[in-house]
């Protein structure tokens, strides 16, 4: 018996599809399906940039001609502004509602969170609509504006100050979770003042969620879409330059550079997030005791007037539309109507857009739940070929750092590449399926992984032992503790689907035309209350989602589950 | 490997009276003794591991005979836990071999071994209930459900959790779950069963019991078994040989009373057990000075005189009984502290130049009326003074 004797001839040798080579040839096929979704488009937007007309190399010609033209340089200047303002503003406003939440014992928190959370499931633009029945011409309120006009930058920054709250309000209540109760303890012990115990112990706690969510907001700003189409007037932003230099001017290369100049942002705001993240949980020792506020009446009552303000403001956003929608003929006769949901008299489609909506959002948490979880499981759960894991972890890790519009411009060159074999997919649902798995892959990615960490690393490893291939070890035992994990997805990538605009306004085909495409074209036409009654079938839609979640959680879930209880 | 059968009976009694160890089976060690002649069941050679520029292990060589009890011993890190991965085939090894049962299985994936496994967490499946859990590896043999249910039945019987087959595993007992564990390692009747700190998440009552059911199980099936534990009671209590690991290297092979009696090295002694270190010069062959007296001592290796060393002393070897203070190897001490342990008091006794450690039993320290500052003399016995050549600063 010789030292090293690898090679011996008893050795047993690798059978043709022994597990270690189905699982490579698994995460192989995974890397094959992003790089194709994620990968190859990100490319075609990267290289169609460095070219003419005639598919030429011109190195930066092309920004060079951007930037020279001082009406597509404004559109930047503005979006820039924009974006600045309307973060500086949320911030500020998302850490007080989130102290609130975290930080009181004022009632009704779980209530406020749910309220905060409100406008995800509505599409952008439905507070620019709402702002519109506000302040715009017809609206309530217009004489507040002292002769001022919503439609411009002050009707954006309104309206996107509503719909990122609720991203801001995640990140920095998160943040505000992981305070470790015995710092104040200490403080209180040593004598501390409260402004001072606020100003050394929990404004740098939560310093990571705050940077995070600046940079999450400023990017959700300068890359959406539908409110500046919707309220934006003559104010040009990049987001509609994209727009009017693809689907008005047929003009692809100077699109593709926009949509680089819109990726620089969300790359950056990536990076941050992602060296934030680091710091955050490092911050955070395994023996941190959970922070619980003290009972405090003046905060709490000072905290619960500002909740319910703030809430107000947001249900009000969304209710204005909503009411709206079955108002007869605003602001002159507020009798009520279903009229408007007669969408046949304001879109060729009629309610052909919703069904089409449903159909895609419901295909798109299919596939997409399946694709995510299963590779999940594959990076997480499977050994060897550690590189080619960690590749595709990176890649299911990049649509997170890539904007909706930039991604659709990816796909719009990428399937009229020249010589493609895609061009089939234009206008199809497929391509819509494939483009909303990919463009919010990361959060659903990041949930599965979290959901598989919790599960023990061994069990794989006896089920090598018991001689059971880890594929059914996944069906019988990871994928049904993980069901509460993987529904989670689903919903997510169901309401996403439904609400998102600016991914899929360049894909769509006449028969294909989504919901929130049709919202976007019907408020062009005017049918203002009609584009408004859409946002509402839309909201109402992604909320039943959400609740049937919760319903299921609870009742389902909990007798299928149990195993769980004690 | 041979000692002295009067060194042994001491020894039990010690080990029994000071300690409150569990019996040691020395049966099953001499059994293991003479099996180990015979062609090893589990033979690993050159076995080197590392993690990045960590080296984990380091060419490893190992024996292990059918039907034997082995424990792998050492401080977190030191690599006996990569080991038993290894020889599962989960973290494979960067270079040399693994034979099992006369089968090179150096490249073989896990499910191409021919083991059972049992975690510190249990790593029960938590959806399936404990006679599914147990059956998990028969099912996928497609073998008829009659016998199956059999077998589950039978393994349920053998780790005495019968009426338990339908409950989860979220309604046993952290020891029952371990049970569970170990009966679903056992259903494909393997020929080795590996532990992972089995008893580690176990509270102390549990671990005890569940010590003894392991050992009586292990020994009623026969099956080879290897246990990695960081617990040297444990160790001492549960195997016929122990490998004792430092730093990815093996620092000795030995059954308990070896280990425990005749450590080869410092380390060993150190974490095997507790164990005083003197500093010392040799003087010549098997006597050394130590505080400006020389001693008979045990000096295995034969170190020149002049050699800078440590002698080891067991607390429980220093007699104090019937010692004349004038004898050879007695010596003057004053107590300078009791620590009370229950049963026994450890003692800690200086003279100028050194201190050490010493166990005195309740009935000792009453019939000799001991207290902190008592003047005693004490005998420290030649074969209980293990010279080991200096480490440098050690704790």
């Amino acid at each position: 018996m010789s030292a090293g004797a690898l090679s011996s001839p008893l050795a047993a040798k690798p059978r043709l599809f022994s597990e270690a080579r189905i699982a490579g040839l698994l995460v192989l096929g995974l890397i094959g399906i992003l790089v194709l979704i994620i990968g190859l488009p990100l490319w075609a937007l990267l290289s169609k940039s460095v070219e003419n007309h005639a598919g030429e190399f011109i190195g930066l010609a092309n920004f060079a001609q951007y930037f020279s033209t001082p009406a597509l340089v404004a559109a930047l200047y503005n979006s820039l502004f924009v974006s600045a303002l309307s973060t500086a503003i949320v911030v500020p406003l998302a850490f007080v509602y989130a102290y609130g939440l975290t930080r009181s014992r004022m009632p009704l928190r779980n209530l406020f969170m749910a309220l905060a959370l409100l406008p995800i499931f509505a599409p952008s633009l439905l507070a620019a609509i709402s702002m519109i029945y506000l302040f715009g011409n017809q609206g309530f309120f217009k004489s507040w504006l002292m002769g001022g006009s919503i439609y411009g930058p002050l009707g954006i920054i309104l309206s996107q100050v509503c719909s990122c709250f609720p991203h801001a309000v995640m990140i920095i209540a998160t943040a505000l979770r992981l305070a470790d109760g015995r710092l104040y303890e200490v403080a209180e012990a040593l004598g501390t003042s409260k402004r001072r115990v606020f100003f050394t112990i929990t404004l740098p706690g939560a310093r990571y969620g705050l940077i995070s969510a600046a940079f999450v907001v400023f990017t959700l700003v300068i890359t959406d879409f539908g409110i500046p189409k919707v309220i934006g007037g003559q104010f040009n932003v990049l987001a509609t330059d994209a727009y009017k230099q693809i689907v008005g001017q047929q003009n692809f290369e100077m699109g593709a550079v926009v949509g680089l100049i819109l990726l620089i942002p969300a790359l950056l705001a990536f990076v941050v997030d992602q060296q934030v993240q680091k710091r955050q949980v490092a911050q955070l020792s395994a023996r941190a005791v959970p922070y619980v506020a003290k009972p405090n009446k003046a905060r709490d009552r000072a905290l619960f007037c500002y909740c319910l303000l703030i809430g107000g403001i947001l249900l009000a956003m969304l209710g204005v539309a909503i009411w709206a929608s079955f108002i007869r003929y605003w602001p002159y006769n507020l009798s009520l109507t279903f009229a408007n949901y007669a969408f046949e008299n304001f879109e060729p489609g009629g309610w052909g857009p919703y069904i089409t909506s449903l159909k895609m959002a419901g295909l798109a948490a299919l596939f997409g739940t399946a694709l995510v979880f299963s590779g999940a499981y594959l990076i997480e759960k499977t050994k060897g070929v550690s590189p080619l894991r960690r590749l595709a972890h990176g890649l299911a890790m990049l649509p997170m750092a890539v904007p909706g519009l930039v991604l659709g411009l990816g796909y719009v060159f990428f399937i009229n590449a020249k010589g493609s074999v895609f061009g089939f997919l234009y206008g199809t649902l497929s391509l819509l399926v494939l483009n909303t798995i990919a463009h919010v892959y990361t959060v659903a990615h990041i949930t599965a992984m979290t959901a598989l960490k919790q599960i023990d690393p061994e069990f794989e490893a006896v089920s090598a032992s018991l001689k059971v291939p880890f594929w059914k070890t996944f069906l019988r035992v990871t994928a049904p503790i993980s069901l509460p994990a993987i529904l989670d997805i689903a919903v997510y990538l169901f309401v996403n689907a439904l609400t998102t605009i600016s991914s899929v306004i360049f894909l769509y085909g006449a028969s294909t035309k989504l919901a929130s495409i049709a919202i976007v074209h019907m408020d062009e036409a005017g049918a203002t209350a009609a584009a408004a009654a859409m946002a509402t079938m839309i909201v109402l839609t992604a909320i039943c989602a959400k609740a049937l979640q919760v319903l299921l959680d609870r009742v389902v879930f909990a007798r299928m589950q149990r195993w769980r209880v004690r | 490997m041979k000692w002295e059968p009067v060194h042994r009976k001491n020894m039990r009694q010690n080990i029994d009276l000071e300690h409150g160890f569990v019996s040691i089976k020395t049966k099953g060690a001499q059994e293991a003794e003479s099996a180990s002649t015979a062609a090893p069941f589990l033979s690993v050679r050159g076995l080197s591991k590392h993690f990045g520029a960590f080296q984990a292990l380091k060419a490893i060589d190992l024996d292990v005979a059918r039907g034997e009890f082995i424990c792998f011993l050492g401080p977190s890190g030191c690599g006996k836990t990569t080991l038993l991965r290894a020889i599962a085939g989960l973290d494979p090894q960067n270079a040399g071999s693994i034979t099992l049962d006369g089968r090179d299985v150096s490249a073989a994936p896990p499910s191409a071994r021919d083991f059972g496994i049992v975690f510190q967490s249990y790593a029960l499946f938590p959806n399936l209930t404990i006679a599914e859990n147990i059956g998990y590896g028969l099912v996928n043999r497609k073998a008829a459900k009659a016998v199956i249910a059999a077998r589950v039945a039978e393994l349920l019987a053998l780790v005495g959790l019968s009426d338990q087959g339908m409950k989860y595993p979220v309604q046993l007992s952290g020891g029952q779950q371990q049970r569970v564990a170990l009966a679903r390692a056992l259903a494909t009747s393997p020929g080795l069963l590996l532990l992972d700190e089995p008893l580690s998440a176990l509270d102390a009552r549990v671990r005890l019991r569940l010590r003894e059911e392991i050992r009586a199980l292990q020994r009623r099936l026969g099956v080879t078994t290897i246990m990695v534990t960081h617990d040297q009671e444990e160790a001492l209590s549960m195997a016929e040989r122990i490998v004792v690991m430092n730093h990815g290297v093996i620092e000795q092979i030995g059954t308990p009373e070896m280990v425990y009696r005749q450590p080869k090295t410092a380390f060993v002694a150190d974490f095997v057990g507790r164990m005083s270190f003197l500093d010392g010069e040799m003087q010549g062959k098997n006597r050394v000075m130590l505080a400006g007296q020389v001693f008979d001592c045990t000096d295995e290796a034969g170190l020149a005189p002049g050699t800078r060393v440590e002698a080891g002393l067991r607390p429980e070897a220093v007699q104090v009984r019937g010692v004349d203070a004038h004898a050879p190897n007695a010596l003057m001490v004053e107590v300078e502290a009791l620590e009370f342990l229950g049963s026994f008091c450890r003692a800690t006794l200086t003279t100028p130049g050194i201190t050490f450690l010493a166990d005195f039993s309740a009935n000792l320290m009453r019939d000799c009326a001991i207290g902190e500052g008592t003047r005693l003399p004490v005998l420290l016995p030649a074969e209980a003074l293990r010279i080991f050549p200096a480490r440098g600063e050690h704790a």
